[in-house]
């Protein structure tokens, strides 16, 4: 299976797009001052921020999509592309950079075949992101796996916990 | 109260009285000091971004004068070696990431960081060019928008957002990828830009700039198989003077189109013209709304970014809008309906050329219902700016050249065609016409003062033959917006709403001649044109006898069926975004396509609670097991919206739907639909 039918079928079961966005706007009041808050849900649902969902929010709000789309793309936390299941998260602020984080990022592209560029596995799997500082500097270097938080991380360790989630998914398979 | 004495701050050591200013920059531009700015526009609010009005405040340090209000006492300085240093570098750095090609910018000599580096003395460029090109957006028939030369300063998006109430554009990405950009980095012309062009006439660069024709108008003019005829629109003739150096608001009418006649145009005709009729027309459409008890109020079609603005904002006020072609379309219509006949030529050898102060006339020429037989009715559209650089082209100076005058008959013009080009002045010629119908006698002073003005909403009542009439004139879509809510809310009752996209009407609009000066010219222009009213002999279109004999010899009478068909047109609902159909619940794999439903979850519809027909249909499938045989989606827009809640089952379009005659219509067709197979099935 590609990555698009493999996000095709995550779209589509249960595939209520609107229906959930419909859920969010309401629990937001509808208040375009909320659109932040409902981008972070409206992600949280569907792992990114679908065109076609961001154009529904924009006319859910009354604000125009050029705006809308201001805002998700000026947030790194944003993505307007489809993210993997597990979302790779490597500090790269001070405490974690000085830690030797860099090591650890190129030994996790190494293993995916990743890059800056590229930074979503064909399998829609992983997606290793750099973040700038997650506030938990008395751990460097520290990698988050979805919202998991592993600290004093080794490029070996990482690879450990990549290893072990691809194992998981074999067995759930 | 006690009247206080004027509070002072210092200005570069000069003592200086605060008289209501709003910010710093201000002030010491009323001392006479021009800090340079990109992103300051008194219109618009305060942005802070391009750091050039930074001024040193007296234990405060370097503050932005656009962003810090004045205050009594403040020691200010405005030009230390600090803040000198600052400026440079800022300009500087702009520059290092600029698409520096100015000779063949089309701002070239109007571009106000072309002024300001040279103002700043700006020789050499100490960083490194970091520029990579980007890919320039021609999608609209109004617009270019250029990236390579934007220098972010928001001018465009506050204005977009803040005057129009479109927001078009907005910033999109981060810092070193920052840029200006349509909704999802789409074409400008795919998306909601209604083509009134003011983002560029905001630009302090070359980044957003009108679209250029004039290569294709040369290519007519020197083709010797046809006849190019122009029209001039009244906003033209006082404004295009600005641009070789005449003091604001001269009328050259005269010289402009002696320069045309020079450049080789054929015939050259006056749209105030169709002005005239464009009066004659839509008074008696509104004469007759009124007096029928018909759909009220009327609202102007003159404006084409109002146009389009309506068609996509307010679908259920569509009925509303005068069915009646804006003059330039009037024009482009008679023109090619009438000339080959008189001049024994074929209709594809007319070219039509439009000299128009506005963008958004490009947009509306290219329009399909303003074809015929494939033949636009207007070939080309210029913008004032664009005549001007071709007579520059020429070597024409325009205020040497002995004046001429239009070609006949449809150079001839009232005063009424002319105030067309003034916010109020479509209203007060509608009104001048109306006096005369309704009480048989032409108005004895047919000025309207109090339908002049520069105030963005103005609502006047009035009375006329005994009918008391409320009018209410609007410029500025932001506002036209505002007034279409009252107006649905049923808390503004009018019978004719003028709408004009651009400040102070066409006049202000964004093909004309821009500069930071831009009040000052438009309150000239206004004036200019109101004085060409009043030196005309006639005020009235209805005294417009070749009007007259227009309608004797090719329409009949006014709003008969082949004025109908020539000076009429008709609008439709237009969707905001270009989204695609999108399933909801996808039918499994199965032999057979699914019958699909397509809910629109369109604005209009919206509001109409589609969402709850998209629910209860979800249900419904999931509890009836109908998975695999109905496929529900969300649909942006089937355009019927004054009809909305819209469900297309299969091919039917079900208006003002209910949950429960959707399902009944998906019965009936999933009836339709198994019959026919069953029988295959025995074959």
């Amino acid at each position: 299976m590609n990555a698009c039918e493999l996000a095709a079928t995550h779209l589509q079961s249960p595939a209520r797009r609107y229906d959930k966005v419909g859920v969010i706007l309401e629990q937001n009041g509808r208040q375009p001052q909320r659109l932040i808050p409902i981008l972070q849900a409206v992600q949280e649902e569907y792992r990114y921020l679908p065109e076609d969902v961001l154009t529904y929010v924009a006319t859910g709000l009354d604000i125009p999509p050029a705006r809308v789309f201001g805002v998700a793309t000026f947030y790194s936390h944003f993505a307007l592309e489809p993210k993997g299941k597990y979302c790779i998260r490597l500090c790269d602020g001070t405490a974690c950079h000085v830690k030797r984080s860099i090591p650890i990022l190129e030994a996790i592209y190494r293993r995916l075949g990743l890059s800056a560029k590229r930074m979503t596995t064909e399998d829609m799997l992983f997606t290793v992101e750099t973040v700038a500082c997650l506030g938990a500097c008395g751990l460097a270097p520290v990698v988050v796996i979805n919202e998991e938080v592993h600290g004093q991380m080794t490029p070996e360790a990482a690879i450990r916990l990549i290893d072990e989630i691809e194992q998981q998914e074999k067995v759930q398979a | 109260m006690i009247k206080r004495q004027a509070a002072t701050l210092t200005i570069d050591g000069r003592p200086v009285a605060i008289d209501g200013e709003k910010n710093l920059l201000e002030l010491v531009r009323k001392v006479g000091i021009d800090l340079p700015t990109f992103c300051y526009h008194s219109d618009l609010s305060v942005y802070g971004a391009c750091r050039l009005c930074l001024v040193d405040v007296d234990g405060r340090g370097i503050l932005g004068a656009c962003s810090t209000p004045p205050e009594p006492g403040l020691v200010v300085r405005t030009n230390t070696q600090e803040l000198r240093e600052i400026r440079k570098i800022a300009v500087e750095l702009l520059l290092a990431n600029h698409d520096r090609e100015c000779t063949s910018c089309v701002r070239s000599g109007s571009c106000q960081l072309q002024d300001i580096a040279r103002r700043l003395g700006i020789t050499t460029i100490r960083y490194r060019s970091i520029h990579q090109p980007k890919p320039v957006d021609a999608s609209s028939p109004s617009l270019i928008r250029d990236p390579n030369k934007c220098v972010l300063c928001g001018d465009c998006v506050r204005f977009c957002d803040e005057i129009q109430s479109v927001g078009a554009i907005d910033f999109a990405h981060r810092g070193h990828d920052a840029a200006v950009l349509p909704a999802f980095g789409r074409d400008l012309g795919a998306g909601e830009c209604v083509n009134c062009g003011q983002c560029a006439s905001v630009c302090p660069t070359g980044a957003l700039a009108p679209a250029s024709e004039i290569e294709a108008v040369w290519q007519a003019i020197y083709d010797p198989g046809t006849v190019v005829v122009a029209q001039i629109a009244p906003a033209v003739r006082v404004a295009i003077g600005e641009q070789f150096g005449s003091e604001y608001g001269l009328n050259t009418t005269g010289q402009v189109v002696a320069a045309m006649k020079r450049m080789g145009f054929d015939i050259v005709y006056d749209t105030s013209f169709t002005a005239d009729l464009t009066v004659v027309e839509e008074a008696n459409e509104f004469i007759a709304r009124k007096s029928n008890g018909e759909r009220l109020p009327l609202f102007t079609s003159c404006c084409p970014g109002w146009v389009k603005f309506a068609e996509q904002y307010f679908p259920q006020l569509l009925g509303n809008l005068s069915s009646c072609r804006s003059p330039q379309q009037m024009m482009g219509s008679m023109v090619k309906h009438t000339l080959p006949a008189q001049l024994g030529r074929e209709r594809k050898d007319i070219v039509m050329v439009s000299i128009m102060p506005c963008t958004a006339k490009k947009f509306e020429a290219r329009r399909p219902e303003f074809r015929t037989a494939g033949i636009p009715d207007v070939d080309y559209v210029l913008t004032t700016q664009e005549l001007a650089r071709m007579i520059e082209e020429s070597g024409l100076s325009l205020n040497k050249l002995n004046p001429a005058s239009f070609d006949m008959p449809m150079g001839f013009k009232t005063g009424a065609g002319v105030i067309f080009g003034n916010s109020g002045g479509v209203t007060e010629a509608v009104l001048r016409y109306a006096v005369g119908k309704l009480t048989g006698q032409n108005p004895v002073d047919p000025e309207c003062e109090e339908i002049r003005g520069e105030d963005s909403l103005r609502v006047i009542r009035t009375e006329v033959g005994g009918i008391e009439l409320k009018l209410a004139i609007v410029h500025g879509l932001g506002k036209a917006r505002e007034t279409m809510q009252r107006i649905l809310a049923g808390t503004l009752l009018v019978d004719l709403v003028e709408v004009m996209a651009c400040p102070g009407g066409c006049i202000g609009g964004a093909g004309q001649p821009v500069g930071r000066d831009i009040a000052q010219r438009r309150r000239a222009r206004a004036e200019a044109l109101y004085n060409t009213d009043r030196l005309l002999d006639l005020h009235c279109s209805q005294e417009n006898h070749f009007v007259t004999e227009c309608y004797q010899k090719f329409l009949g009478e006014p709003a008969s069926r082949e004025s109908h068909r020539l000076l009429h047109t008709h609008y439709h609902h237009r969707r905001r975004a270009g989204a695609e159909d999108h399933a909801l619940a996808r039918a499994k794999e199965s032999g057979e396509g699914p019958l699909i439903v397509r809910v629109c979850a369109g604005t209009g519809c919206f509001l109409r609670n589609s969402q709850a027909i998209i629910q209860g249909l979800m249900k419904h499938v999931e509890a009836n097991d109908l998975d695999d045989r109905v496929q529900v989606q969300a649909s942006f827009c089937f355009e019927r919206c004054g009809e909305g809640p819209n469900v297309a089952v299969g091919e039917t379009i079900i208006s003002q739907a209910t949950l429960d005659t959707v399902v009944q219509a998906i019965h009936a067709e999933l009836a339709q639909v198994s019959s026919p197979s069953v029988e295959a099935g025995a074959r």
